[in-house]
């Protein structure tokens, strides 16, 4: 078992010969990945690297192919169009890795996405990877093991850097989850939780937020109604400087200045053990499992 | 604290732009707003008064809120008192920013004031009207005070704010129908320009009720979403360069992320979330870290160049500590740059080196046969920058 992707992902690539797009498709093909389809407004019919059809729509792709899950390269003035596209062909889980995707856009997308029983992941996303037999995005395969403990972070670089410490203290991964930086995201921490809650092959959870919004403590008011698994979190940005972002307006909404501290103090008092650095997983993560 | 949210791996940010742009925006979409001209003398704001003749206010232009109450705001009796204020205003600093133009506008007789915002909210996903009654004063300090006294509304973006939903928040605020109508058309018009500028916030505070029984929008503020600028390129052009930090600008056009904080640890990392993380780290080694900058995915050796740059540029930087964890950034492209960066410019500084991932053993040849060494444990590399930067002060 695993979250969101296995080895039954049927996988169509939008984008599919952009720079971006080729790059990283040779890279999931490489670690296993079924890639059926490609798409290209203008390419159809040609194939890529003499295997992958690539086709004019994402409904076209999946006619053929029976793709269920779509991962999007494309600029990021496309990239609202290209979710909506996916939605509307049935696809049921949807990778955005595009960045610089206008905010405004995504207030559209959502409830689109919503409505058509789809998920979305990201945008501004790594993706995600279930180690040894899947991976979707742009998480390095190298680094990643198969094993027991659930991973799921707002950050690209900073789940490498855990991820690689958790595979090399010997903690493998039941999937690790890139969930993206941006203020508005299809998939949230609690969705992730939720699954690794219900999957039989996690035994624990590494959890890396951020600064900004209330996503974080929301989580950990999952966590402590709703779960029983051991959950371990980290909030980066508490040598933050005061933000230019947004101003106090947004602030006022939420009811929450979104600070690392106050996230930190909504974890410890919902039952998440708190690591300090990204090197207190792997012993917080021992002492629990 | 005030939040903030880095932009992971998004080289810009959100931008500003002063309340006479943001007021000639609201003027396109039929709201009204008293005339206005932008002076950057003393001699051109008393020229702008005489045109309009008797009272005016003179207000700085900065992109930072509490203006009036840092004495960037004055009321000018004559053409000679607007030229006075000018002279007052202008050269002065508002949160550390040199205020280098004024905006002259007629004074406005005030029977009532409110407030009326819209703000894109992360936990409804949607974007979020706020209107109080209260106004003419920061709308934090009504949400502490007298949470009550705010009406919100979240829009349902793919109808748009249907007429008798701005009807209703214009009720919140006046009881009197011509008032609300007038309101209404207001906030409709707000909500319009909030979506077509690609704003994550747009203010009215105060919109007034002169004596005349007229609603106005006396004040403005808008924030864009630099995402959305390709779309408006109009907007683009009402960027001002002067009031950014020159490093900020430069690490944008280089495609950099960069904040200067006043630590002594200057850090370069690939990556939102693992420079904030490298930050802190610093921090718990009992360092300051001296910079936020992230060189962003598929970093080219010119992008190094510019950080060391950049980084260099602050006297406080007494060590130079670089965190990358290779993925789509390849870590011989990050020594290739670092190389390249030390031809370039004499850095004087120590500096520790910390790459993992993507071709990881090329860079470390790089970087030995250039005379660097390199670690590859990010708490090791961290607490290394931390003795350089300390041993260093030590020294100076």
């Amino acid at each position: 078992m695993s979250i969101l992707i296995d080895a039954a992902t049927r996988l169509v690539v939008q984008g599919i010969t952009g720079r971006d797009g080729s790059f990283h498709t040779r890279q999931m093909m490489e670690y296993g990945t079924q890639v059926v389809a490609g798409v290209t407004p203008g390419k159809g019919g040609q194939t890529f690297d003499g295997t992958v059809p690539v086709f004019d729509t994402v409904a076209r792709a999946v006619d053929a192919t029976g793709a269920n899950t779509s991962v999007i390269y494309v600029p990021a003035r496309f990239a609202a169009d290209a979710i909506f596209e996916a939605a509307d062909a049935g696809i049921g889980l949807i990778v955005c890795i595009t960045e610089g995707v206008p905010v405004g856009d995504m207030t559209r997308v959502l409830p689109f996405v919503a409505e058509h029983g789809a998920r979305l992941l990201g945008p501004n996303c790594p993706g995600a990877i279930t180690p040894g037999a899947c991976k979707v995005g742009i998480l390095p395969g190298q680094i990643v093991t198969p094993g027991n403990i659930g991973v799921v972070s707002r950050s690209g670089t900073l789940t490498y850097e855990v991820v690689y410490q958790l595979t090399r203290a010997g903690l493998g991964q039941s999937t690790c989850v890139g969930i993206g930086g941006d203020p508005l995201i299809g998939t949230n921490f609690v969705d992730c939780l939720r699954a690794f809650e219900a999957d039989d092959e996690t035994i624990a959870v590494a959890m890396m937020g951020e600064i900004g919004g209330t996503d974080e403590q929301v989580a950990a008011e999952f966590v402590r109604d709703q779960m029983k698994k051991p959950v371990i979190g980290f909030i980066a940005g508490q040598t933050a400087p005061p933000g230019r972002r947004m101003g106090h307006a947004g602030a006022i909404i939420s009811g929450s200045e979104g600070t690392a501290s106050e996230k930190m103090r909504a974890f410890e008092a919902c039952g998440i053990a708190v690591a300090e650095r990204p090197a207190d997983f792997v012993t917080l993560i021992q002492e629990r499992i | 604290m005030r939040p903030i949210t880095i932009r992971r791996t998004q080289p810009r940010d959100i931008m500003n732009i002063h309340e006479y742009q943001a007021k000639e925006i609201l003027r396109e979409h039929g709201i009204p707003v008293p005339p206005g001209e932008i002076a950057r003398t003393p001699e051109e704001a008393e020229r702008v008064a005489r045109g309009y003749g008797g009272m005016t206010v003179v207000k700085a232009q900065v992109h930072a809120g509490g203006r009036g109450k840092a004495g960037g705001v004055k009321l000018a009796a004559d053409p000679a008192a607007a030229r006075e204020a000018a002279a007052n205003i202008l050269g002065m600093e508002i949160k550390g920013l040199t205020v280098d133009r004024v905006l002259v506008t007629p004074a406005v007789e005030i029977a009532s004031e409110a407030y009326v915002g819209i703000v894109l909210d992360r936990a409804s996903q949607r974007p979020v009207f706020m209107v109080s009654a209260e106004g003419g004063v920061d709308i934090e300090e009504v949400a502490a005070t007298n949470p009550d006294a705010i009406t919100r509304f979240a829009v349902d973006p793919r109808y748009g704010l249907l007429p008798h939903q701005a009807m209703g928040l214009a009720f919140a605020l006046y009881s009197d129908i011509d008032l609300a109508r007038q309101a209404s058309r207001i906030i409709a018009a707000l909500y319009e320009a909030y979506v077509e500028a690609g704003a994550t916030l747009a203010e009215v505070n105060p919109m007034i009720v002169d004596d005349a029984g007229q609603v106005l929008a006396i004040d403005a503020k808008m924030n864009i979403d630099d995402n959305a600028l390709f779309r408006m390129p109009r907007i683009e052009a009402m960027r001002d360069m002067e009031s950014e930090d020159p490093a900020e600008t430069r690490a944008r056009d280089a495609g950099l992320s960069y904040i200067q904080l006043d630590g002594s640890v200057g850090c370069c990392v690939n990556g939102a979330g693992l420079a904030m993380a490298t930050m802190d780290l610093v921090k718990y080694y009992g360092g300051n870290p001296a910079n936020f900058l992230d060189i962003g995915g598929s970093s080219n050796p010119d992008k190094v160049v510019a950080a060391l740059e950049i980084i260099t540029a602050d006297p406080n930087v007494k060590a130079i500590l670089f965190n990358i964890f290779g993925g789509i950034t390849r870590c011989d492209d990050v020594a290739n740059g670092i190389v390249e960066a030390t031809k370039r410019i004499d850095i004087q500084l120590p500096i520790a080196i910390r790459l993992t991932g993507t071709n990881e053993e090329e860079a470390i040849e790089i970087l030995q046969a250039n005379g660097f060494t390199a670690m590859t444990d990010m708490d090791e590399v961290v607490k290394r920058g931390v003795e350089l930067a300390a041993a260093a002060e030590g020294v100076a």
